[in-house]
């Protein structure tokens, strides 16, 4: 019950993952409370399909609170499908399913059925690989998703505008023209909208699959400065291609290897003494 | 030396069989679309130059208004005082009124070759917005159901081919089926709403088609972006799909319209009468209102074509009613063109 609380108090409107009973169904017994703070997101011996063929095996990984955790691994192991597990995203796609085991948020399982898929939505954001800027004005891309909740105080619309453009470091580049199309930006500004529209509605977490690999290096540099800066007020889960980028932006990393979670550790660990020969092949570029 | 430059370089020009085959092939294209080029040029002149005659005159204001706001009339032929005379009902009757000796002149009487064809522009109008709302309503829901809600399975390929073969159905049985379903079955009789309702079934395979091509252009990331940010997936469709379909779905109507306003077989059993002194608005309560038959332009052109016996008269009544709804086809297409390339600038990706 520590754990329902704790989401309420958060976020004031609608407490939502509904406070009941954390999961003790299904025959499994229920994860350990966490610490309150300490882990977010337990990811609990998970398989996953698309159809007939399993992409997910028996991941176990539990992602901390208010720090940035990179999932890294050769393309095609998996990590784009769990990163869409943890918003459901993936409910989307006919014919998938998680066959096994469970994600809690906050110790609430999220397949739970009492549980609403649109609030679930609306506290883990998504920032996509490719950049998603609606073809709308920069303005009513970042009130996007405010509107949807109903807000429609202009004043406030005004204020979450410019704080969250702000939190996105770009409303010194857009300020003058917030009525311009988000479609006229530079391929970095578009992504930067993008994390700007998505940090409009006040996620706890926020899910980033290769936010980088469309953008230039000082693109880049921006949006993982923006990573540093805005872990103190989001939990982050970003996929990345670039060791660099996971050594320089992440607290703990992850190796995941054909559907599987080899290594999970703080990045320094995996970066300077990895404990399994694959990640450290890896890491070091001799495969992958 | 001289062998040399008789032989020529490596990249002499010769005629081979390839180069002989080309010139014949380019001139065989370039003729089709001359000839197709023509055909239309000959059709669209011969209604311009001889509904022109109709619709203009040679005195001030140079449009016959008569035309466009008269409704039909007999046409009363006599000769008086000599003069060959030619007259609607109404001038006839006043002349008369004038000239009671008149009433004893025999005249030669030609139906609908007098007066002009307003009702049947009205008639025309109002069939193509009423049954363009149904097919547009019905049609643009049926395609975000196919394709943003069903999942694919039997059953959706199965409504897919229907649809497919619902397009290949000639118009004519169209009519026939309004006119079971309809005039016969509802009992709506010959009414407006029994047309909008066969000539909207008649174009839905179109919108339907069209529709969908338009959803699916709009890029998997809006859909995904918007439902990432909490949007259910009707708020997604209607703030973040729909608006951009829209100029894809304008275009398929537009061919819709030209489609809906130019049949006559759906008509003919279901909504158009021959004659109609009324007016649509002439009605004595707001439910009549659909339940009246009206007068169209494709139908009149079939009934002065077909229905009366031919002479120097009815040439001015067929060609002036078709250059009149070649006419109204180009305003409303126009229209839709000009809001669809509003809205595209609007939603630009
Ligand atoms: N929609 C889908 N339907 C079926 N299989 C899929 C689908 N999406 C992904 N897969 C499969 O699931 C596995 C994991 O894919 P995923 O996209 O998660 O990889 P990834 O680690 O993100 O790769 P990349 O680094 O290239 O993005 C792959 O084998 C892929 O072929
Ligand atoms: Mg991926």
């Amino acid at each position: 019950m520590v754990t329902a609380s704790t989401l309420m108090e958060t976020r004031s409107p609608a407490p939502n993952l509904r406070p009941t009973l954390p999961a003790a169904e299904a025959g499994r017994p229920a994860a350990p409370a966490a610490p309150a703070g300490q882990i977010l997101i337990d990811i609990d011996h998970v398989d996953f399909f698309y159809g007939a063929s399993q992409a997910l095996h028996d991941i176990n990984l539990k992602v901390e609170d208010k720090k940035v955790t990179a999932f890294i691994g050769p393309s095609g192991c998996g990590k784009s499908t769990l990163l869409r597990c943890l918003n459901r995203m993936n409910d989307l796609i006919d014919g998938t399913r998680v066959a096994r085991g469970s994600i809690k948020i906050r110790g609430i399982d999220i397949h739970r059925r009492d549980v609403d898929v649109i609030e679930l939505r609306k506290r883990v954001g998504m920032v996509f690989q490719k950049s998603n800027p609606f073809p709308k004005s920069i303005y009513e891309n970042i009130t996007y998703g405010l509107r949807l909740q109903g807000v429609s105080n202009k004043a406030r619309l005004d204020e979450i505008v410019e704080k969250s453009l702000r939190g996105a470091a770009l409303w010194d580049e857009v300020k003058d023209r917030l009525h311009a199309s988000g479609l006229g930006l530079s391929g970095g500004q578009q992504q930067r909208l993008c994390i700007a529209r998505a940090i409009a509605v006040e996620p706890e977490v926020i899910l980033m699959d290769e936010p980088c690999s469309a953008l230039d290096p000082i693109a880049t540099a921006k949006v993982e400065e923006l990573i540093h800066e805005l872990k103190t007020r989001f939990t982050i889960v970003i996929v990345t291609h670039n060791m660099q980028q996971a050594a320089r932006c992440s607290d703990k990393t992850a190796f995941f290897y054909m559907g599987r979670l080899i290594e999970y550790a703080d990045t320094q660990t995996i970066f300077m003494n990895p404990g399994n020969p694959q990640t450290e092949a890896y890491v070091s570029g001799r495969f992958g | 030396m001289s062998t040399e430059l008789s032989a020529g370089h490596v990249f002499q020009a010769r005629v081979t069989l390839a180069q002989r085959w080309e010139q014949a092939c380019f001139w065989l294209f370039r003729g089709a679309t001359y000839l197709v080029l023509l055909c239309g040029a000959v059709v669209f002149l011969n209604i311009f130059v001889k509904g022109s005659r109709t619709v203009f005159q040679p005195t001030a204001p140079f449009i016959n208004t008569a035309f466009f706001t008269e409704s039909p009339e007999s046409l009363h032929v006599f000769v008086w005082q000599g003069k060959k005379m030619e007259m609607g009902d109404r001038e006839h009757r006043a002349f008369v009124a004038q000239h009671p000796e008149a009433a004893k002149i025999k005249t030669e009487d030609y139906v609908y070759s007098a007066g002009g064809i307003f009702p049947c522009i009205v008639g025309t109008v109002l069939l193509v917005v009423g049954s363009m709302t149904i097919a547009l309503v019905l049609g643009v829901s049926a395609a975000v159901y196919l394709n943003e809600y069903a999942r694919d399975g039997t059953f959706i390929r199965f409504v897919r081919l229907a649809i497919l073969n619902l397009a290949g159905v000639p118009s004519i049985v169209f009519g026939l089926f309004g006119f079971g379903m309809f005039v016969l079955f509802f009992d709506w009789n010959v009414s407006l709403i029994a047309g909008w309702f066969t000539l909207a079934f008649m174009v839905l395979p179109v919108i339907i088609t069209a529709s969908e091509e338009s959803l699916k252009a709009v890029p998997k990331g809006f859909r995904e972006g918007s439902l990432a940010l909490g949007a259910t997936k009707w708020q997604t469709i209607r703030k973040n799909v729909l608006p951009y379909a829209l100029p894809g779905i304008l275009t398929s109507s537009i061919l819709g319209i030209a489609r809906v306003a130019g049949e006559t077989a759906p008509i003919m059993f279901t909504a158009a009468y021959v004659v109609r002194d009324k007016l649509p608005w002439d009605v004595d309560k707001f439910s009549d209102f659909f339940f009246q038959g009206v007068m169209a332009l494709p139908y009149h052109i079939y009934v002065v074509s077909s229905k009366i016996p031919q002479n120097e008269y009815t040439e001015r009544v067929q060609y002036g009613t078709a250059f009149v709804f070649l006419l109204i086809v180009a305003l409303i297409a126009t229209t839709s063109i000009v809001l669809r390339n509003h809205l595209r600038n609007r939603y630009k990706w």
